[in-house]
């Protein structure tokens, strides 16, 4: 199982596939997870692919082999085509953040869907960050939409409390399964 | 026990579990996160961040004199920075096991280059591990403390961002011993006068040929035959690629990498129909396999430029174009100065004064996208002052504004020579310290300036401006970068001063918690404002243009420096 997530520097990428990794580490799963730190993060695309099935090679998703995509951006989830399998699921947080030539003025913000269809019917748009606004806190979108995930892949949902539990600080914990359990209700095929 | 580990945490992992007690490094992407993995999980192991590479090789090499086990990190082109003690490094005596980190950028995700740094073993003389995978990264820095130390040479462990930064399950182990430090004295050995370094030349020849049948032997390198009509020699991720592309080929996986194992390839040649290399970037393992008689693919199809991934590998190998299908063009999103930045009204005012602005490595870089335009040039670390002196000296006084910008850390790195030569040699070109109390572009990590270690202990706390002074430096003046319209000023004044002047732009990085902005977004007017564009002009991505209106978006966070700007007074809220 390959997944895709994709998005901009600051939307808590990281962290979600980290916890991904961790669940299915625990699930016995061999992962890799591969992304890139440092200058990218500065407000760049982020792209983080994870990989998990009885033995992995390449930390990269080769071409066409994307099973899910998840996209903290409107617009970045069309970045990657390449990488989707026919037909795979497409999770698109409903989040704009214009990159510089939109926010200049000089390009309109694009409609990405278009693009997508091109690829895969199943195609699935969801209030991740306006879930999280209404939470209180708009850093809390990466956990909702991992909520959203779970529901799409084996691990029972006592193993993502787990994760939950042994990766985050006491004190956001709670808040965090809270989120975890916003996007579990949003139901995708 | 099992965990799941970035290659760096797991070269941290293997420091550990191999009784290393010294590790030194300068922050670097992609290595940085192996010395603050050090220092916040394995309080037993002295670690410290150095203000540059060199420093960091020899303070390493300290310790393994000592007798310690030790570790220097640092990025591909931070190597080149330590390269002076590391030619000399291999003649002296190794006690302690001494290891280099090279964490390579093939892609330039965050670097000025891509240079192949497997090269240095070469050059230095000394033993190379590439690990594919977490877990060898563990299991190879195990590895190279042992070899270091059963051979008595330094030995590069060379890791690539997609090694340092991927993730995989890694198989944990204890910690194997440790060292006790020891006074010693070994005169011939350790002082490389030319008498001593020329008798100690040959043991560096001779323990290359030792190495090359260990290289033959070694388990790192190993032959794993599947269908012999392709056979595939290959390192690192490279590794990993060839095979999720060629599942069924044969490989010659190569985990110590220099000196090859030649009787080993001879072997493996031999038993294939046709014979690749895959490797990223330069044909370094191509060339010796070539020198050995051997004819084999490589580079003749595959990029010298770039990172490799299975597809590239296998349309390579196939002849086949890769499948990559048709992209839509899309408005590109490159990394950006964050909204707040107290770097922005400082390259906005030199802009302003119609500077040239010789740049150099840090998040003020990328003050050279448009609209802000600020940065004319970046080479290296501290190579911005140098720029400006010799520009400034070419074109006399008064003729040019020359001016130069470089953050703290990388002016405690290797700025504070330039600027003592431009001092001594009556340079006149305006330096901007832009210090933000931080190493900003690798996650911020403290340095000299902080007066906090990696560890968060407290500690000397250098006082910029009086450094500045002892440099030689007469005009210097501390300046808040918000306020721009002063810091305007200052620039005129410090451009009119006849001489050399230093302008320290001082506001903590905006994503400290010692940052000096509300948090609060502003607004726009829309009945005010008159789209001219002026706070446009600042690149601040808080800051939109649409239907020939500014609109400010919720990543603001108040700074001000927009609407101290606004002629017309349309934005406000918070200020």
């Amino acid at each position: 199982m390959n997944v895709l997530m994709t998005g901009v520097g600051g939307q808590g990428i990281i962290l979600a596939s980290d916890m991904l990794s961790e669940v299915m580490m625990r699930s016995g799963y061999d992962v890799k997870k591969s992304e890139i730190h440092g200058m990218a993060q500065r407000g760049g695309s982020v792209m983080s692919h994870v990989r998990f099935a009885g033995h992995v090679d390449s930390p990269l998703i080769p071409y066409g082999c994307c099973d899910i995509l998840l996209s903290f951006e409107e617009l970045e989830a069309a970045r990657y085509l390449k990488y989707l399998k026919k037909d795979a699921t497409v999770i698109i947080n409903q989040y704009r953040l214009a990159p510089p030539a939109v926010v200049s003025g000089s390009r309109a913000y694009p409609d990405v869907i278009p693009f997508l269809r091109e690829k895969t019917r199943n195609i699935h748009l969801v209030p991740g960050s306006a879930i999280a606004e209404e939470m209180g806190n708009a850093r809390g979108v990466n956990i909702i939409l991992l909520g959203v995930l779970s529901t799409l892949l084996d691990p029972p949902e006592s193993a993502w409390y787990d994760a939950i539990n042994s990766m985050l600080k006491e004190k956001i914990r709670a808040a965090n399964i809270e989120g975890f359990k916003r996007g579990r209700q949003i139901q995708i095929q | 026990m099992k965990k799941i580990l970035s290659g760096n945490e797991a070269i941290a992992r293997g420091a550990f579990e191999a009784g290393v007690s010294f590790v030194s490094a300068y922050p670097g992407t992609p290595s940085t996160e192996i010395l603050q993995t050090v220092a916040d999980e394995y309080p037993e192991i002295h670690a410290e961040w150095t203000p540059n590479e060199k420093v960091a090789l020899e303070v390493a090499a300290g310790a393994s004199y000592a007798g310690a086990r030790c570790m220097a990190v640092m990025k591909h082109v931070g190597v080149n920075v330590a390269a002076d003690p590391l030619m000399t490094l291999p003649y002296t005596l190794i006690r302690g096991g001494i290891v280099l980190v090279s964490a390579d950028d093939p892609e330039l995700f965050s670097s000025q280059n891509e240079q192949d740094n497997r090269h240095y073993a070469r050059f230095a003389k000394i033993p190379m591990l590439e690990p594919s995978t977490s877990q060898e990264a563990k299991d190879f820095t195990i590895e190279a403390v042992q070899i270091s130390e059963e051979f008595g040479t330094p030995v590069l462990l060379r890791t690539t961002t997609r090694i340092s930064h991927s993730m995989g399950v890694v198989e944990l182990g204890d910690k194997k011993g440790g060292r006790t430090p020891s006074l010693e004295r070994h005169p011939a050995e350790w002082v490389m006068l030319p008498a001593n370094a020329r008798v100690r030349h040959p043991v560096i020849e001779e323990r290359i040929r030792s190495l090359k049948v260990y290289s033959d032997a070694s388990p790192l390198n190993v032959i794993e035959m599947g269908s012999p009509k392709l056979g595939i020699i290959s390192s690192g991720v490279a590794y990993q690629y060839a095979k999720e592309a060629f599942p069924d080929a044969s490989f010659l996986k190569v985990g110590l990498s220099y000196p090859l194992p030649e009787k080993l390839i001879r072997k493996f040649t031999a038993q294939v129909e046709e014979l690749w290399v895959v490797e990223e970037l330069d044909p370094f393992m191509e060339e010796q396999v070539k020198a050995l008689g051997i004819d084999c693919h490589g580079k003749d199809r595959l990029p010298l430029c770039g990172e490799l991934n299975p597809d590239i590998i296998q349309s390579a190998i196939t002849g086949a174009a890769p499948d990559d299908g048709a992209q839509p063009d899309l408005p590109p999103r490159p990394p950006s100065m964050c909204p707040g930045c107290p770097h922005r009204g400082m390259l906005w005012a030199l802009k302003r004064n119609k500077c040239f602005i010789a740049g150099d490595i840090g998040c003020y870089t990328l003050g050279f996208l448009p609209p802000l335009s600020a940065i004319d040039t970046c080479l290296c670390m501290g190579a911005g002052i140098n720029h400006a002196h010799g520009m400034a000296t070419v074109f006399g006084p008064g003729k040019e504004k020359i001016a130069a910008v470089i953050g703290d850390s990388t002016f405690y790195h290797s700025g504070i020579t330039g600027l003592l030569n431009l001092a001594y040699n009556n340079g006149a070109a305006l330096i901007v310290i832009l210090d933000n109390s931080t190493t900003a572009m690798t996650g911020s990590q403290d340095h000299p300036g902080t007066g906090i270690t990696v560890r968060g202990e407290r500690t000397v706390n250098l006082d910029l401006e009086n450094l500045v002074r002892a440099l030689g430096i007469e005009w210097v003046r501390t300046v808040d970068p918000y306020d721009v319209k002063q810091a305007r000023k200052d620039v005129k004044e410090a451009l009119a001063f006849e001489g050399p002047s230093v302008i320290i732009s001082k506001a903590p990085c905006v994503l400290l918690k010692s940052r000096k902005v509300p948090g609060r977004a502003l607004t726009v007017d829309a009945d005010v404002c008159t789209g001219c564009k002026v706070c446009i002009g600042l690149g601040c991505p808080a800051i939109e243009f649409r239907d020939e209106k500014a609109h400010i978006n919720e990543t603001c966070v108040g700074c001000g420096v927009c609407a101290d700007l606004c002629a017309p007074g349309a934005i406000g809220g918070e200020k």
